[in-house]
């Protein structure tokens, strides 16, 4: 298996807060990776220096073999790393359909001037666009509401669509940031399905953010934990349920002779 | 679906013969002041939807348009003007030798005009939308005054501050109306367009846009300078239907005005700016009654003080902020599959975005 992302030691500084200290992550391909940790432990603030939002104050971002620590967030998405929000980001004004349709700009093939004169290679480009995003959302049986008003739809539809909205940018690395945030048991188990399918149906790597412990535990086949900006642990499952010093992160810790 | 398409298309081909006949019309029948009128709307509507693009689609307080139609104004009439009466009215310093004998068509110029402000555009983005909001507002503001008074102070080129007069005067009705309808089309399919929805996802979720991989800075600096060159396009217009101007002309107030067109209209509408565009040059012009002496039934007068329409329209645009924020037609477009709809006319399977 070959390592689609790894991050080198990088760190996060905000003046005297070290967010994020020495992080070192190795994402393999085709994996679903978890990132779990307290409130604050830095794992939006990760997620922000891998998609550019943010760029380390040391170490570096390999993704594919290439270095793309300190570009822009548009050039990352644009080789292959999509993102959702932890509170959910769509634009609000536009309907279902226009909202995937975005991240389909940046694959455009036509410019400006032809769109504004109707050339046959814009219009061509942009049915074909169409077409693909139709497909999308039929696959994620979002396409009964593709002409609805994107923030009029119910919650769960909503954090379905910014999956697929990110699904649209046509990634290899999906970062999902508290994809199950304010769901119950039974949503975020149907969330944990499609997550799985949309990793094998599009053949891609996941790296999400989670506190649903029965979500993580069952769905992730590794999981790093942070606790103020510091790698706690890193494992399988099984290893992260046992291992002492993320019990005691998680529930304080425990005398032994006590 | 089909059926549909040739009906719009029809009705559109159908309201521009129309559009064309009142405009016919118009040029025969009306008065020499009321064509006038009608042409100051039609900059005015191209005014208003230029800014709209940039604040109302893209989501830029900018302030900057009365700077960039000046520089359009001023291309456009040094371009035009005829050697002579530009030997005539340089008499405190004369004109540069290399625009004295310039005498361009007018269609040239205006496409000059426009281009040299979508430079300045250019230019005064690259620095400004890096930033936001009130600060962009301000910072705009400011780069449209330097631009007046440098216009103001290079007075080898503009002459200064005694304007330029005798600027070719075009009075047909086609022109601006022509141009206004131009612009429409070219801003509606651009705001239609891939890019145009790249604006409008800028303007509703910037983290979300980047991160959905649209280049922000691109994004704004390309409808910066769309919309600075169309600012440009109504400064050489300007020029064109008063034959005269000066920097004073083109202080910020005047951006207050097709700001005013814009919040009124409805941010983020074509059609609303369009209908204040109109709405406004027409009742500005109305309202100089009320500059005038007054009799209240013959009881008592009222003596006209200048500047009161001013004041009416400062009530006007108060009451509209507070009661009617969304403006006349919030962000909501005129189109056909409204009229249709309401005659029940059978709608085919709609897309949910326009290609």
């Amino acid at each position: 298996m070959s390592n689609v992302l790894h991050t080198d030691n990088i760190t996060m500084q905000f003046g005297g807060l070290k967010a994020v200290s020495d992080l070192s992550l190795e994402i393999n391909q085709g994996g679903i990776i978890g990132l779990i940790g307290p409130n604050g432990a830095g794992k939006t603030t990760v997620f922000n220096m891998i998609t550019g939002v943010y760029t380390p104050t040391s170490g570096k971002v390999i993704f594919n073999d290439q270095d793309i620590t300190g570009l822009k967030p548009d050039r990352i998405t644009a080789l292959g790393i999509a993102r959702t929000f932890q509170n959910i980001r769509l634009f609000q004004t536009m309907t279902v359909m226009e909202n995937v349709m975005i991240s389909k700009h940046v694959r455009l093939k036509a410019n400006l001037a032809e769109a504004v004169l109707g050339l046959p290679r814009y219009s061509r480009a942009r049915l074909k666009q169409y077409d693909e995003c139709m497909e999308l959302l039929h696959k994620v049986q979002l396409d009964d509401v593709v002409n609805e008003q994107a923030t009029s739809l119910p919650y769960g539809k909503q954090r379905r669509l910014e999956i697929v909205r990110a699904l649209a940018t046509q990634p290899s690395l999906l970062l999902l940031d508290e994809p199950a945030a304010g769901m119950n048991p039974n949503e975020s188990q149907e969330l944990m399905q499609f997550i799985a399918r949309i990793r094998d149906e599009f053949n891609i790597t996941v790296l999400m953010i989670e506190h649903h412990m029965e979500v993580v535990m069952g769905i992730c086949e590794r999981i790093y934990v942070l606790d103020y900006g510091v790698t706690l642990a890193e494992g399988t499952p099984a290893e992260i349920q046992n291992n002492e010093k993320v019990i005691a992160a998680y529930l304080g810790a425990v005398k032994k002779d006590a | 679906m089909d059926e549909r398409k040739n009906i719009k298309t029809t009705l559109t081909l159908v309201s521009l013969v129309l559009l064309a006949g009142i405009l016919y019309w118009g040029q025969n029948n009306l008065s020499t002041f009321q064509i006038r009128i009608l042409n100051l709307a039609a900059i005015f509507v191209i005014l208003g939807v230029s800014m709209n693009l940039v604040i109302g689609f893209t989501g830029m307080f900018s302030l900057g348009h009365s700077g960039f139609m000046c520089i359009g104004a001023y291309t456009a009439a040094i371009l035009t003007m005829s050697p002579e009466s530009k030997e005539l009215i340089y008499f405190m310093e004369p004109i540069v030798p290399f625009l004295a004998h310039v005498e361009w068509p007018i269609f040239a110029a205006v496409i000059m005009a426009a281009l040299i402000s979508a430079l300045f555009g250019f230019l005064i983005g690259f620095p400004a939308l890096r930033l936001r909001d009130d600060y962009l507002a301000i910072a705009t503001l400011g780069f449209a005054e330097i631009i007046r008074i440098i216009v103001t102070n290079t007075i080898t080129i503009t002459n200064g501050s005694l304007g330029l007069k005798n600027i070719p005067s075009i009075k047909s009705m086609w022109v601006y109306w022509g141009c206004a309808i131009l612009i429409i089309i070219i801003l509606k399919r651009i705001i239609n367009s891939s890019w145009g929805y790249a604006f409008k996802a800028v303007r509703d979720n910037e983290i979300a846009a980047e991160a959905m991989g649209i280049n922000v800075f691109h994004a704004k600096l390309l409808s910066f300078t769309i919309g600075s060159a169309i600012a440009g396009i109504a400064g050489a217009l300007m020029g064109f239907l008063i034959t005269s101007i000066d920097p004073t002309m083109f202080r910020f107030l005047f951006t207050y005005q097709i700001l005013l067109i814009v919040v009124l209209g409805g941010m983020g509408s074509l059609t609303g700016s369009v209908i204040a565009g109109v709405f406004i040059t027409i009742i500005m012009e109305w309202l100089r009654v009320v500059e005038q002496d007054m009799n209240v039934f013959g009881l008592l007068t009222i003596p006209g003080l200048p500047g009161m329409r001013m004041v009416i329209f400062s009530i006007g645009l108060l009451m509209i902020i507070l009661f009617y924020r969304q403006g006349i037609m919030g962000t909501r477009e005129f189109n056909w599959d409204w009229l249709l709809d309401k005659l029940k006319i059978r709608r085919g399977s709609k897309r949910g975005v326009s290609l």
